[in-house]
């Protein structure tokens, strides 16, 4: 069952931490490895933000995400974008996202990703956010999400085609 | 035929295909929001209808019609500010093509138009855009408005439902670039790269005639 590799990080982080570690971070969950969980800054009057992070899944069995949940939004949702024909759309994965065994998932821009919904504050660059993430069989696993400006790129290894002239700012 | 005129050829064909297809893509399946009605194109020559006048607000709460953009090529893009992704991301992609362009940028206007009228009233408009170059124009109206807008782009944008009673925007997610007289001339994808990008909207403002 759920086993919490980084307790109390989640109470410090409500004071919006100002040190990000040097690179990236790493959370464990019973077989499931969970990398660098990062968003990007929002808007002013942005309501939603997106998380992405990747999760390995290092056990003989399949898990999946469910979703999550997190005190700076109203709910927390595993969605797919997708673009076809210049048309941007998005649904949430009510089924979640299965991570079969030996199998890596990144969550990442223009694909599936985490949906902050209703946030209560904007997201701000360099602060990381709480959540919660549920997994079907790993049960809750409390996180951190580094906050990285708009338009941030995916940490080196992701791809995304998009603001690949932007780096994620490394403090 | 010398082999360059194939070459020719072959890249007038393959451009011309590829606007069929863009008028098709954007106008075909796509339901225009409100009006449950399907705009069917039929391209004979040319570049498809793209584009046409509107009536809207800006998040400054002028009144900005298509004759107020004019005169100066400009990008359209339609979007939300519910959207996670896609819409900041190109906003902010904009802002940073901008700063590229240099004095080029103030010979092209960037005109953000809202899908969702309903949530994104001019005050959150303007508190959106405080993050995005302050030149980029955010456009809201009345539903109609906005309706209207994105016939005359053959955009499509529709309301899809989410748990908990709220909803989110299925919309056209390219910038159409538009020359000074308000014709379209290419797009921007939000896939496509910086120099990709930054060659299509040197293009469009050198085509200004200045």
């Amino acid at each position: 069952m759920p086993s919490f590799i980084r307790p109390a990080l989640a109470g410090a982080a409500l004071l919006a931490a100002t040190i990000t570690p040097a690179s990236s971070h790493d959370y464990k969950a019973g077989p499931l490895v969970l990398n660098h969980p990062w968003s990007r800054a929002t808007p002013g009057s942005a309501r939603v933000a997106a998380g992405y992070l990747k999760i390995t899944n290092t056990g003989a069995q399949p898990d999946r995400l469910l979703g999550g949940t997190s005190p700076l939004a109203v709910r927390v949702e595993v969605h797919e974008m997708s673009t076809a024909d210049g048309v941007m759309r998005m649904r949430p994965l009510d089924a979640g996202l299965e991570i079969k065994p030996g199998e890596t998932v990144e969550l990442k821009p223009g694909a599936i990703h985490l949906m902050f919904e209703q946030i209560v504050e904007p997201f701000r660059a360099k602060n990381r956010v709480p959540a919660t993430l549920t997994f079907e069989r790993a049960g809750p696993v409390e996180v951190l999400f580094n906050v990285e400006p708009i338009g941030a790129s995916p940490p080196a290894g992701g791809h995304e085609g998009a603001a690949h002239d932007t780096p994620g700012r490394a403090p | 035929m010398r082999p360059l005129r194939v070459v020719q050829f072959t890249l007038w064909g393959a451009a011309a295909v590829g606007l069929v297809g863009l008028g098709l893509a954007l106008s075909g399946a796509l339901p225009i929001a409100g009006s449950g009605q399907r705009v069917v194109t039929t391209t004979t020559a040319g570049a498809p209808q793209i584009g046409g006048s509107f009536r809207l607000t800006s998040h400054a709460g002028a009144v900005v019609t298509d004759r107020d953009l004019k005169g100066k090529p400009f990008g359209v893009f339609f979007g939300f500010t519910h959207c996670p992704e896609v819409c900041p991301t190109t906003l902010f992609e904009l802002t940073e093509r901008m700063k590229e362009l240099g004095p080029l940028a103030d010979k092209i206007t960037f005109a953000f138009v809202t899908v969702d009228p309903e949530r994104d009233t001019r005050e959150v408009l303007a508190e959106y855009m405080q993050a995005f170059d302050p030149r980029i124009l955010a456009l809201t109206g009345t539903p109609d408005e906005v309706a209207a807008v994105a016939k005359a782009y053959k955009a499509s944008y529709r309301k899809v439902p989410t748990e908990g009673g709220g909803y989110t925007m299925d919309h056209t997610a390219i910038v159409y670039l538009m020359d000074k007289d308000g014709r379209f001339t290419s797009s921007i994808d939000y896939h496509e790269n910086k120099d990709t990008q930054l060659t299509k909207l040197r293009r469009v403002v050198a085509g200004a005639g200045t």
